[in-house]
């Protein structure tokens, strides 16, 4: 009987949890430099992805290589297969549709300099929408998941780069929904956050966990325990190991530096 | 607790002097400008009239107006910045946003550098052997004002590419992650950031364009023309050309006639320099972040 209810488990797993994101074996270096070697992991479909670790242990650049940002950084190269949603994103012939699927949000809120209105409707726009009511919607449907709409309804016409830290991270975050992605990338969106703006966001990102895939890489491993689904664990450029975030968080774990780094015991 | 020292009187005697110093040395500065405006008023406020202005030259250029010169720059600027300002301009977008560091770009600049570096005169001579003999242009509006351009495209290659790189490089990666191509993020997000300071730049090149006179010397300015430029292939008086013809090549000219003409054509610079600085204050007042 055990046996049949973890069948029937298993299979809903697989059925449920499609890889969105399959990592295999990669290697990120910067002018020859490894910063980044052997990583091999899956992100599925509909989860919190958490990624801790110390500084320099190659989050960053993890993320870049996901949407194939080192074609802007001079000196990186990514060895290795990554797809996405099946395909080869090496291989990609439109990497501009990659990236727009992929909606990013840095550690210090960027807001361009343009008013909030255009900030999220830039992304659209891109994409060729020209219809102002379409774009309406789009703003407010946005900026409203953001949990910014009811801060800055009346006054859309005014700068994005003008808002408070807090404020423009939550417009970082609404524009990166204006893509309409598929998979929300945060690169320690909390770090000039200050808390109750952090609790805010998290409570945003509980609810777009349903909608979409979440990759969240953090510093605070709290934050990774309250949101994540799975965390994977990074040290000096190596993916220690990825599990549970529960498993991870209870002890139950592969290789005791991740405990000690969970426990703060980290020099 | 907070009585001064022996050491912090010392420093602060120190302090007043370099700052008494530096300012005694701006001041020096200021004092050329001074000069040469305070004569050019004196000597050749009387020669400004409307008739000096709007008529044209007589008795052998000892009399009369200045205007087909005064036209005759405006055409030279005007046919410059058109062929220096989209060159120059795209130019520094593809040095900036496109081309890497490599051995290509850092030949390019050293080019910019040195191309900077060149005389006029040389440049003058250049004119004459590309755009009058070898393209045929004659000694022309043309050929003066490619020659100007050539001469003023590292002006604007610098200050256009300083003012892209103003432009946070957080802006371009934000756009680039959305999605959108270099084309587009320069378009969107870059370029309206940078027109301030591209046109700082334009507008300096105006000034110093202004006032060359070796490099249309040869190529498309003449001493005495009775009549106003029609197209591009003629040729044309200027306000350079001609404060120098009247002040060193006619005899018997007014003393305050050279003046005038000096007053006039650095009145056009000041207003230049002046517009350029109000321009940069009102932008930088509307600075985006
Ligand atoms: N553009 C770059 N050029 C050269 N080296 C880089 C570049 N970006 C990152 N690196 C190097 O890659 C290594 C990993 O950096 P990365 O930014 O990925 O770390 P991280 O885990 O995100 O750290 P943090 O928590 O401090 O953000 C570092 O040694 C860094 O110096
Ligand atoms: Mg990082």
């Amino acid at each position: 009987m055990v046996s049949a209810a973890t069948a029937v488990m298993g299979a809903n797993e697989i059925e449920v949890a499609s890889p969105k994101i399959v990592v295999r074996d990669v290697t990120i270096r910067y002018a020859g430099t490894p910063a980044l070697s052997g990583v091999s992991l899956d992100v599925r479909e509909h989860e919190v992805f958490g990624i801790i670790g110390p500084a320099n242990a190659g989050k960053t650049s993890f993320l870049k290589a996901l949407n194939r940002m080192d074609m802007f950084t001079d000196g990186m190269k990514v060895e290795g297969s990554i797809e996405f949603d099946g395909r080869p994103i090496d291989r990609l012939r439109n990497v501009y549709a990659l990236r727009s699927r992929i909606g990013v949000v840095f550690p210090l809120p960027v807001g361009l300099p343009l008013t909030i209105y255009e900030n999220v409707a830039l992304a659209p726009r891109l994409g060729g929408m020209r219809n102002k009511a379409e774009l309406d919607d789009i703003v407010e449907r946005c900026l409203t998941r953001a949990a910014l709409w009811d801060e800055v309804k009346d006054r859309l016409n005014s700068l994005g780069s003008l808002l408070s830290g807090g404020q423009q991270q939550r417009l970082t975050i609404a524009r990166a929904l204006s893509q309409q992605p598929d998979v929300l990338i945060l690169d320690e969106f909390s770090i000039a956050v200050d808390p109750v703006t952090t609790m805010r966001i998290e409570d945003v990102l509980k609810e777009l966990k349903h909608e979409l895939t979440i990759i969240l890489v953090t510093n605070l491993v709290q934050q990774a325990q309250r949101l994540a689904d799975r965390t994977a664990f990074f040290l000096e450029g190596e993916c220690v190991e990825v599990g549970k975030t529960s498993d991870l968080f209870d002890g139950r774990v592969q290789d005791s530096r991740t405990r000690d780094y969970i426990e703060g015991k980290f020099g | 607790m907070f009585e001064a020292s022996e050491l912090n009187l010392r420093n602060k005697r120190t302090e007043s002097l370099y700052r008494t110093l530096f300012l005694v040395m701006t001041l020096l500065l200021i004092l050329p400008v001074l000069l040469i405006l305070g004569t050019l008023i004196v000597k050749g406020a009387s020669a400004i009239s409307w008739e000096f202005l709007f008529g044209y030259p007589k008795d052998g250029m000892t009399a009369g107006g200045i205007f087909p010169a005064l036209v005759g720059t405006i055409w030279l600027v005007s046919v410059a910045l058109l062929v220096s300002v989209p060159l120059g301009v795209a130019a520094a977008i593809y040095l900036n946003e496109y081309a890497g560091e490599n051995w290509f770009t850092r030949i390019i600049n050293l080019a910019i550098i040195n191309l900077a570096g060149v005389p006029s005169i040389v440049h003058a001579l250049f004119g004459v052997g590309a755009f009058v003999i070898f393209f045929g242009f004659g000694t022309s509006i043309l050929a003066a004002s490619l020659t100007l351009a050539i001469m003023t495209l590292p002006v604007v290659i610098v200050s256009t590419r300083e003012s892209l790189r103003a432009v946070p490089m957080a802006f371009r990666e934000a756009c680039w992650n959305m999605g959108a191509t270099r084309w587009q993020t320069i378009r969107r997000v870059v370029l309206p950031n940078a027109v301030p300071g591209i046109l700082t730049g334009v507008i300096l090149e105006v000034s110093r364009t202004t006032g060359e006179t070796a490099p249309i010397m040869f190529t498309g300015a003449a001493f005495f023309l009775p009549f106003l430029p029609e197209s591009v292939f003629d040729q044309t008086m200027a306000l350079s050309l001609h404060l120098f013809v009247v002040s060193t090549q006619v005899p018997n000219v007014p003393e305050n006639l050279p003046y005038g003409v000096a007053l006039v054509l650095i009145g056009m610079v000041l207003l230049m320099n002046s517009l350029s600085i109000a321009l940069r204050m009102y932008l930088r007042g509307k600075k985006k972040w």
